[in-house]
């Protein structure tokens, strides 16, 4: 196997005293989709803070390309190419969708080439072409979180965290969001890296699953296989 | 004169004043909209600007002539250098506070103030210095409304600068950043923003308007002296509060209309203009008391 895109080495993260990641181990190879199950309090979400630096491991390290990035700053990871949607979409509720995509491109200085990708963000989710001189907090949850998304892909990442893209979610509107998230892995070969709670609706397309409990890895695998074996999904996955 | 021109000649005059208070709410409010902070010291950045803005104009003048050049010249170094002094101050005493407890930073506020006043009332031994700008004071009359070309001059400065932050807030990236992180500082920084250089920005922004108004205030009262910044302080807190804080059209908003209240409130039979600041701050009450979002604000729980 080639040199992994992302790879996270013994990595500790602790609030206090208390111990969210217990030195985890993960590989993620350029242009798959990576998804990382478990729980309510894994430690899923705390994994993609602690790439994108909101959170500062305590231990251990998280390399990007071959470089170190465990302790930069969170905007030099974003500047890298490593875009982290965060848990709950959190877009600028008070600013119009458009702005919410243009600070997505904030690291651009190029005007043409950020109307250029907004062009194509558009063609991806239209209802936000639509919608774009509409405050972000008007949207549905579905069309809040393809803004999220949107303002992602603002930034051509070469990486993209998405945490819980489904939460909240009607059915119809996750898998309209899960084909999204396939077709942004194949057409423009961004690697993912997947949390979700929805264990199944991920394993569909997942090419690998890693399963966290109380901080630690328990068990990695293929998508399919993982999606195959009764006994995980129902130790692991709460189904 | 007749009543209706007592209006029109108050409404310019709230205007102009008004105009003041609004550029130094600006930075009050963008100051606590994006780091949740009254700082206190930002009536003496506005003091600061006006005793600056004198030092440059006395070396201006010789140089390039008394009138309108040096004046702007004055202001323009003035503007750049007390932003300059806005960002210090912001590495030095605020930034070490962001993640104390906030009152922790509001008690530095305070303490920067206390600081700034005494140092200036020691270098200008406590007086108040002439602001002599050499410009004529001749009045005439447009329509009912008695002018000079001094008052004209400023209010059109003091709105085009407005006008300026108006664009520069809604227009740049930046501007849009500044937005965002009264938001939410987490998200932007997933955005790829550095959340301290916008906060720097803010504070120099924040600064050089409240210096250009400190300046514009000793132009068209005539004197400036060490504790000019204490009262307008509190106005401009009392205009970014009507206007909704944090909020930056808020405070321009707030700022214009606690110029008119007060110019029209001292003309209420038996209020004179001694009761103007009782005035203002009986309708801060009053707005924190039945309105605490503003005029422009959003519901929201947490204020302080």
């Amino acid at each position: 196997m080639s040199e992994p895109v992302l790879s996270l080495k013994d990595l500790e993260t602790r609030y206090g005293q208390i111990y969210a990641l217990r030195g985890i181990n993960m590989d993620v190879q350029e242009g798959e989709i990576v998804a990382l199950l478990g729980a309510n309090g894994a430690g899923k979400s705390t994994t993609l803070k602690t790439i994108s630096s909101l959170i500062n491991a305590s231990s251990g390290s998280v390399i990007f390309n071959g470089q170190d990035i465990t302790y930069m700053q969170p905007h030099a990871i974003v500047e890298m190419g490593v875009i982290h949607v965060p848990e709950g979409r959190m877009i600028f509720k008070e600013l119009t969708v458009k702005e919410n995509l243009e600070l997505g491109s904030f690291t651009l200085n190029d005007n043409e080439i950020r109307k250029k990708r907004m062009k194509r963000v558009f063609e991806l989710f239209p209802i936000l072409e639509e919608r774009q001189q509409q405050m972000g907090g008007l949207l549905s949850g579905g069309e809040q979180q393809m803004l999220a998304m949107g303002r992602a892909l603002m930034t051509e990442p070469k990486l993209l965290l998405l945490d819980e893209p489904s939460m909240g979610l009607a059915p119809i509107i996750v898998n309209n969001i899960m084909d999204i998230i396939k077709h942004i892995n194949r057409d423009q070969g961004t690697t993912i890296l997947l949390v979700e709670q929805n264990a199944k609706a991920a394993l569909k397309f997942a090419h690998r699953a890693y399963v966290l409990e109380t901080g630690e890895i328990v068990m990695e695998g293929s998508g399919e296989e993982m999606s195959k074996d009764e006994s995980i999904v129902k130790a692991y996955l709460g189904e | 004169m007749a009543i209706h021109e007592i209006l029109i000649q108050q409404l310019f005059n709230g205007l102009l004043i008004g105009s003041f208070y609004g550029l130094v709410a600006i930075g009050y409010s963008m100051v606590y909209g994006i780091i949740k902070l009254l700082n206190f010291a930002h009536g003496d950045i506005y003091m600061l600007g006006a005793f600056s803005g004198l030092v440059f104009l006395s070396i201006a003048t010789p140089a390039i002539g008394a009138g309108w050049g040096s004046l702007i010249l004055g202001m323009l170094i003035s503007m750049l250098l007390v932003g300059l002094v806005g960002v210090f101050i912001q590495r030095v005493a605020y930034r070490p506070m962001l993640k104390a407890p906030r009152l922790s930073i509001l008690i530095t506020a305070l303490a920067v103030s206390m600081i700034l006043y005494n140092t200036v009332m020691l270098l200008s031994s406590g007086r108040f210095l002439p602001f002599r700008t050499e410009i004529s004071t001749e009045s005439f009359f447009l329509g009912p409304l008695r002018l000079t070309e001094t008052r004209v001059v400023l209010i059109v400065a003091a709105f085009a600068l407005m006008f300026i932050m108006h664009m520069f807030i809604t227009k740049t990236m930046y501007g849009k950043a500044m937005r965002a992180i009264s938001l939410d500082r987490d998200t932007c920084q997933l955005m790829g923003i550095d959340v301290y250089k916008i906060i720097a920005l803010t504070f120099f922004v924040g600064s050089a308007l409240a210096a250009a108004a400190g300046i514009m205030a000793g132009v068209y009262y005539g004197t400036i002296h060490f504790y000019m910044g204490f009262l307008i302080g509190l106005k401009a807190f009392t205009a970014a509060v009507i206007g909704g804080i944090g909020i930056i059209p808020g405070a321009m908003l707030g700022g214009l209309l606690l110029g008119l209240l007060e110019s029209f409130g001292t003309q209420i039979p038996f209020i004179g203009t001694v009761w103007k600041d009782v005035f203002s701050f009986a309708f801060l009450i009053l707005f924190l008391i039945f309105k605490p979002n503003g005029l422009l604000g959003r519901s929201e729980s947490e204020r302080m």
